[in-house]
């Protein structure tokens, strides 16, 4: 008996001598993928780890110098830090509740077909996929009390609206509604694709069982997207916790510290003023270690639901 | 339980007319079966009743009374549907508690639990009353989506081929439980099927559907002994009816290219001069002296009776045969046929008013 594999390698052997061998072509493509993983994320990780227990500045010819966990130390003492923190739980908390609510909501809008319907959920997705910082640019025209599309929008008398970005009350909000028009389309895209999978028969079986509009959404619509829903609210808390650019392009971390998301001033810690790249290794090892034990939380709640 | 009415219903889906004028009736506490080929309509007059569909003409009543304004849930039914239909994300015991719980009803969590207990008991299935729904088999399956309907008391039961994906053994066993349970509830009932056995063996009456019409109704004696077209003695029976062409001249029948002739005597005249003559296989019999002679075509003997095909003249005759016959292929024999039993269509298929 042959297997096909011996008969492969025989035939292969005998017409094509320099021909690649499957091994030969496994390792092709496997080094060099390898070789970058190790090379750009690998390394940084472990030697950033390494980094944030050292004394360090990437801009300084000193050596980086072992201080233990005084990075850490330091950034826990930090009152400063700890707003930072509370900014950036406020916004996570805030924008991926809007974009859930406003997401869904328009999935539930769009799952009928009906004429248009195409054109309008394309529409839609569009801020999905425009860079950030221009997003950011634009809205903070649209923002401008003086000249700005929003207030007007809002029915404020020109010149007369509120200003949303240098507002320590309102800066944050307007990030959050930022945001929300940009990925509420997302989380719209993961539903719609969840609602489309609901097959008619159980909506026609729970009409026969008498069950209202209601309980229907409670009892079976709910819980056949949720699966879906997870996926998208894990990936916008992750991508949320790590808002950067949107903040630059609008308001910079104003007024005051109100919009200083720990992302923005880890980018402040690492690249301005003394580069202080040790301190701010440590930062990132604790945004890490944040992001990835509430993406545990959700991932096993995921679990727990797909298995049910 | 109610008298379920539908009058001249006429349903069409685009240029296709899935049901063209269709009337019977069901009466309280009747099995009645609708029965047909698939695409004759026969779920289509399911969700026309449940008001899943909406008529293009005619009426649908229960007690009397027009359900033209009644939405799906006022019309209170209870519907099987052939692909289970089952809440896959809950368990069995909500599956079935389900139609309880749904709003406005506000019934106690234990009477509930009595009831969904009293509708698992029934169906065998109280073992697996903690199970999701993902993790049965088809018969399981099926058995829950039963009991969901049985749970409450809806003016119908609509069973949309419930037994139809389960396989041989199942199928008859359930068969029985479905029959026993409509018996002892009297619940109004109106089961789908393509199985003419499923039809004879359940219904008190049938409804015989072919291409959005209705064909026949009647008892399953009238369908099996009086159908009233060829259609219907085709679909009703196993091995099907033997159908000949003949011909009617001087007070005999004859039919052509075989030694089948026999006398019309008593018959009405207005037997027409071409018909069509139907003779059940049970009605042919193997006879040492029977008035007709050919020869033994096939067998095949299934251990309860066999089925012989006798060949005459240019004409194949399917008989069957109590027990196991001892003819073989090949073979002369002479066989009477049941005079008094026959069946006889005129050309348009439609079965001619004589005995």
């Amino acid at each position: 008996m042959y297997g096909a594999k011996d008969i492969e390698s025989r035939t292969g052997r005998a017409r094509q001598p320099a021909a690649l061998s499957d091994a030969a072509l496994k390792r092709l493509f496997l080094w060099p993928t390898l070789g970058l993983l190790i090379a750009f994320n690998l390394f940084p990780l472990l030697y950033s780890l390494y980094l944030s227990f050292t004394d360090y500045s990437a801009i300084s010819s000193r050596a980086p110098q072992w201080i233990g966990l005084q990075n850490y130390r330091d950034i826990l003492n930090d009152g400063q830090l700890w707003i930072y923190f509370r900014n950036t739980g406020k916004y996570v908390v805030l924008s991926v509740a809007f974009e859930t609510l406003v997401g869904f909501g328009m999935a539930l809008l769009l799952r009928r077909k009906f004429f248009g319907s195409g054109i309008i959920t394309t529409l839609i997705l569009i801020p999905m996929m425009c860079s950030p910082v221009v997003v950011g640019l634009f809205w903070k025209m649209m923002y401008n009390p003086g000249y700005g599309i929003f207030n007007y929008l809002l029915g404020f008398p020109a010149g007369r609206g509120p200003d949303w970005l240098s507002s320590p009350k309102l800066a944050l909000w307007a990030v959050v509604i930022v945001d929300v028009w940009m990925w509420a389309p997302y989380v719209m895209l993961l539903c719609l694709a969840g609602l489309s999978a609901i097959p008619d028969y159980l909506y026609e079986a729970a009409e026969i069982d008498r069950a209202g509009p209601l309980y229907t959404f409670w009892r079976i619509t709910l819980p056949q997207v949720a699966p879906l829903l997870l996926i998208a609210v894990l990936f916008r808390t992750i991508e949320a916790f790590k808002t950067f650019d949107l903040v630059m392009g609008l308001t910079g971390g104003g007024p005051g510290d109100t919009t200083e998301l720990v992302a923005v001033d880890l980018y402040r810690l690492a690249f301005l003023g003394q580069f202080n790249t040790g301190k701010s290794s440590a930062l990132a090892y604790i945004v890490l270690v944040i992001i990835t034990g509430v993406s545990n939380i959700y991932v096993r709640y995921l679990n727990k639901l797909k298995e049910g | 339980m109610a008298d379920v009415t539908l009058q001249s219903i006429t349903k069409r889906f685009g240029k296709i007319t899935a049901l063209d004028d269709v009337s019977f009736s069901i009466h309280d506490g009747e099995f009645f079966v609708l029965l047909g080929p698939s695409g004759a309509g026969k779920t289509t007059t399911l969700r026309v009743i449940a008001g899943l569909e909406h008529q293009d003409a005619g009426t649908v009543t229960f007690d009397g009374t027009s359900a033209e304004s009644l939405t799906t849930p006022e019309r209170d039914v209870a519907f099987v549907f052939q692909q289970y239909s089952l809440y896959p994300t809950m368990s069995v015991y909500d599956n079935l508690a389900f139609p309880l719980r749904a709003p406005g009803r506000r019934i106690a969590e234990d009477e509930i639990k009595r009831r969904v207990g009293e509708a698992a008991e029934k169906l065998r299935i109280n073992h697996l009353l903690e199970r999701k729904t993902a993790r049965l088999s088809g018969g399981e399956m099926q058995r829950v989506s039963i009991g969901r309907a049985i749970v409450r008391d809806p003016r119908i039961f609509l069973m949309d081929e419930p037994l139809s994906n389960l396989d041989f053994k199942l199928r008859e066993a359930l068969r029985v439980e479905l029959k026993h349970l409509q018996k002892t509830r009297a619940s109004t009932t109106l089961f789908v099927t393509h199985d003419q056995i499923e039809a004879l063996t359940m219904a008190d009456r049938i409804g015989v559907l072919d291409h959005g019409r209705v064909v026949q109704i009647g008892t399953p004696y009238d369908i099996y002994d009086r159908p009233a077209t060829t259609f219907v003695a085709q679909l009703v029976g196993s091995p099907r009816i033997n159908l000949l062409g003949a011909a009617r001249a001087e007070g005999s029948v004859r039919v052509p290219d075989s030694p089948i002739a026999f006398s019309l005597n008593g018959l009405s005249g207005a037997l027409p001069r071409e018909f069509t003559l139907g003779v059940r296989p049970e009605d042919v019999q193997p006879q040492p002296d029977g008035p007709f002679a050919g020869t033994v075509a096939l067998i095949e003997p299934l251990g309860v009776e066999t089925l012989v095909y006798i060949k005459a003249g240019a004409q194949t005759l399917v008989s069957t045969v109590p027990g196991m016959s001892r003819l073989q292929i090949g073979n002369e024999v002479r066989f009477g046929i049941a005079r008094e039993r026959l069946h006889y269509f005129g050309v348009d298929g439609v079965r001619v008013g004589a005995r």
